[in-house]
């Protein structure tokens, strides 16, 4: 299994393997948001937390077809599912692969976008900490879209509106703790159903990719 | 007409949306069902 | 006989034929009578106004809007367990009256709202949720659409389903938890305090079995032409 992994961040790392994407895509939508909405700081200190999970929500949704569409294109998914590994422990390494080469520079990079964004002082750790734990979330059921959609040509559109709406519940709690901290009130809420979705997440949506990706090497 | 009074339109154009949608989902069903079986019959004696 | 046997896809075909125009005939009995009734013949609400006319429309549909969901869920299920063609079959052609119904709920909400909150839309728990199962519905079609081998697109959506329903559900709390709301309680709920009064009940029972039935028949309807669609498909195969 770690060879497994090692294998798919190497490949992700390597060029035209889009590990620099997520983050660049990240930066330009931040840096979007104030020709939008105008740079009067106090609106941008209160939308911040929302901009920053959206944008690094929307980042982490760049790098999901590519999950499995190279494997399988070259046959290589199938040869994993014939091999000792369970697919379930396969979709999970998957996940971790993009959570290690998206979501984690994502998260080191959020402080730095949040000062463009004049995000309050206070908010900075709850930004760090809801994005660490939301991320993999964010992997786990990115994933789960992307073994759905595997065997499509043009299935990058069709992957988003999977997936987005099965974000909701974790931009919305990831967004809330960043809030919260921002006004100095008490985050452990959001951030307990934060770690809750993520750990539910990863605890029973591989058996769903498993079935979607078993479903699509028939 | 009952007297609707100040919210006539909204209730008129609520009723008038909610009755397009209901005959838009009806009529298209409707269609495609007989296009369908009339392709099917020319399929089984064609 | 088992009741499985009413799945086999020719016997379904043999005893839906005479039940179809009998649900329409019974839908529009009750659609007709319940809405006349409830247009015409109830007076205004205190505080509402006329606008209290549009839930005779509006709550149907929204309770539809999430049956709709639920029985296509269950559909999901017997066709993972069971492999009942027609099960699957059943919940593709129920999700267009799902889409459907949620924007009747949607726009009628909207509609509704303007004059009672002062605006069209509002990020209140329920008509959040109810955009939340839009886009789910729009999801579950797409994909759907999107997969040629209809197996294969019976079971990922299948699967899209119940992951879809179990994120649903937690959306819903999510969303709750988001944004305390603007929406009335539970109009049908059994404590007597939020209830809808009695003269307004009445035609609003009606409408909303009206909906049910006319979910019914546009359900059987549609599954008999996917139905059909399937046989064409095997015949030109052949051919």
């Amino acid at each position: 299994m770690i060879a497994l992994l090692i294998r798919d961040l190497r490949l992700a790392v390597r060029a035209g393997g889009g590990f620099g994407l997520g983050l660049a895509f990240f930066l330009i939508v931040v840096v979007l948001v104030p020709f939008g909405v105008g740079p009067e700081t106090a609106v941008l200190t209160r939308i911040a937390p929302g901009i920053l999970w959206v944008a690094a929500l929307l980042a982490a949704l760049l790098s999901l077809d590519r999950i499995y569409a190279l494997d399988y294109e070259d046959g290589s998914l199938a040869l994993l599912a014939t091999s000792p590994l369970p697919l379930e422990g396969v979709s999970l390494i998957k996940a971790l692969a993009h959570f290690i080469t998206t979501g984690l520079p994502l998260t080191l990079a959020a402080p730095a976008l949040g000062f463009l964004l004049n995000l309050a002082p206070s908010a900075y750790g709850y930004l760090l900490l809801s994005l660490l734990l939301g991320t993999p979330a964010l992997s786990v059921i990115g994933t789960f879209g992307a073994a759905l959609t595997v065997g499509l040509k043009r299935g990058g559109l069709l992957l988003s509106l999977l997936v987005l709406p099965l974000y909701v519940p974790t931009l919305i709690f990831g967004a809330e703790a960043v809030r919260r901290g921002g006004e100095g009130l008490d985050a452990s809420t959001p951030l307990l159903m934060l770690a809750g979705i993520t750990a539910g997440t990863i605890a029973l949506l591989p058996f769903a990719t498993a079935a979607a990706l078993r479903i699509n090497l028939r | 007409m009952p007297e609707l009074g100040k919210y006539a339109t909204e209730v008129l154009s609520a009723y008038a949306i909610s009755l397009l949608l209901l005959c838009g989902l009806i009529g298209i069903s409707w269609i495609k069902h007989r296009r369908v079986k009339a392709a099917l019959e020319r399929a089984e004696n064609g | 006989m088992s009741l499985w046997e009413y799945a086999n896809p020719r016997k379904f075909m043999g005893w839906t034929g005479p039940i179809v125009p009998w649900a329409f005939g019974i839908a529009a009995v009750c659609l007709v009578v319940g809405l006349i009734w409830g247009f015409f013949f109830t007076p205004d609400d205190f505080r509402q106004g006329s606008t209290v006319k549009i839930i005779y429309l509006h709550v149907p549909a929204a309770m539809m809007a999430i049956n709709t969901w639920v029985m296509m869920l269950v559909a999901s299920l017997i066709w993972l367990v069971r492999r009942h063609h027609v099960s699957a079959l059943a919940a593709k052609a129920a999700a267009p009256i799902g889409v459907t119904m949620t924007l009747i709920a949607l726009a009628t909400g909207a509609i509704w709202g303007q004059p009672m909150w002062g605006t069209y839309w509002a990020w209140d728990p329920r008509l959040t949720s109810f955009l939340i199962l839009f886009l789910f519905y729009l999801g579950y079609m797409a994909l759907w659409a999107a997969i040629d081998d209809p197996d294969t697109a019976a079971d990922l959506t299948s699967v899209l389903c119940m992951v879809g329903s179990v994120f649903a559900l937690l959306s819903r709390y999510a969303v709750n938890f988001w944004n305390q709301g603007l929406h009335q309680g539970a109009s049908l709920s059994l404590d007597k305090e939020e209830n809808v009064s009695d003269v307004f009940w009445q035609p609003l029972v009606l409408c909303i079995v009206g909906f049910i039935v006319l979910f019914v028949a546009l359900v059987l309807l549609r599954t008999r032409t996917e139905i059909r669609l399937r046989r064409i498909t095997a015949l030109e195969r052949r051919v």
